[in-house]
């Protein structure tokens, strides 16, 4: 795919690894967010992450990580954006959020122009919804952390085209990106299943069945998994697992989704995991 | 202080209770991350008052005292000689 003009939404965790990915793909990438404390910020991280992934690179890259950067524009401002072929956007996963920023792309951004949700959890469809090109809205979960993960969750809403995953798809291959496509549902693959599987890890603990080395180390030594549920809970911030599964109880009315209260309990106490230094494990 | 003896200060903070050797290959020891691989880098250049460019962000640099000692002197080398 040649070289591309391609914006991003948010410059959090999740919008700086994007950024990050495409620029060092060759593409110019507009990173948005609300201040310029937070691009500063995101500027910094970007070098960071760039040179920590060359330390311990074995091919060096040519190019030096100015250059790189270099591609990157930091704005506050919507209006570069009359420009890009592609949008990832990264915002934070609350509806009222996703729905305000995809109503103001969608009046400035180009007719071809195709959005990529970033989420994990909000409905593709919906977001189409709230634009007049439904059929170039697309989802992509990326893993964090995004240049160290090689497949991203690419979601098909209910109007996405063929042409739209066909552009989605060039786009991740020049990143180095693999992709699965499933179809729109909540929690699609990866959360409805590692959120259940988290949450059953809870209950054994909190049912006395083993303690979370225990329960890790079976998965782990058993099934070939680099870490255990509830390392990977702890990874992630059980705050964030807890408001997961609780998103996918609402969407399904189902029971199999109901959060543990150990998880519940673990989450009003504090302990966030990694975060904050306690959760499953204790990392002070 | 010399670069070795401000280099094995900055590392016994780090690996209490052991006595890290010069040439001890701290990496392959298991119990540092890639977080403490970015501390080391940047220790090197605050400590040091060196840029650590691109073809230097190798962790072959980084991976024991002697490494440490010999990448800050070259460098140092290459400033003067500048």
């Amino acid at each position: 795919m040649s070289n591309q003009i391609v914006g991003v939404v948010g410059a959090g965790v999740m919008g700086i690894g994007v950024a990050h990915c495409l620029a060092q793909a060759g593409h110019r990438v507009i990173l948005l967010d609300t201040s310029d404390d937070i691009l500063k910020h995101a500027r910094a991280e970007i070098i960071k992450n760039m040179r920590l992934q060359r330390l311990f690179q074995k091919a060096k890259d040519q190019e030096s990580i100015d250059n790189v950067v270099e591609r990157i524009t930091f704005t506050t401002d919507y209006a570069p954006f009359a420009d890009v072929d592609f949008v990832i956007e990264n915002v934070t996963e609350k509806w009222e959020i996703k729905k305000k920023v995809h109503v103001q792309l969608d009046a400035i951004c180009p007719a071809h122009c195709v959005f990529a949700v970033n989420t994990s959890a909000i409905s593709i469809t919906r977001v189409a919804g709230v634009t007049k090109r439904a059929a170039q809205v697309i989802g992509m979960h990326f893993m964090n952390p995004v240049p160290m993960k090689p497949l991203v969750e690419v979601i098909r809403g209910y109007h996405t085209s063929e042409a739209t995953i066909a552009t989605a798809k060039a786009l991740l291959a020049s990143m180095d990106k693999e992709c699965v496509v499933v179809n729109d549902m909540p929690g699609f693959v990866s959360n409805r299943v590692l959120m259940l599987t988290v949450n059953e890890a809870v209950f054994l603990v909190q049912d006395q069945v083993a303690t979370a080395a225990e329960v890790d180390k079976i998965f782990k030594s058993c099934f070939g998994h680099k870490m255990g549920p509830l390392e990977t809970a702890d990874l992630i911030g059980l705050d964030t697992i807890l408001y997961s599964i609780e998103m996918l109880y609402e969407s399904y009315n189902d029971s199999k989704y109901r959060p543990c209260p150990l998880l519940k309990k673990m989450v009003d106490a504090g302990l966030h995991g990694r975060k904050n230094g306690q959760g499953f494990y204790s990392y002070q | 202080m010399d670069i070795r003896t401000i280099t094995r200060a900055f590392l016994a903070k780090f690996f209490q209770n052991l006595d890290l050797q010069d040439d001890q290959d701290i990496f392959a020891m298991g119990f540092v991350n890639s977080l403490f691989a970015m501390q080391l880098v940047l220790f090197v250049e605050s400590e040091f008052g060196i840029s650590v460019e691109n073809e230097d962000l190798d962790i072959d640099n980084f991976k024991s005292i002697n490494a440490i000692v010999n990448l800050v002197e070259r460098k140092a080398e290459t400033h003067i000689g500048a």
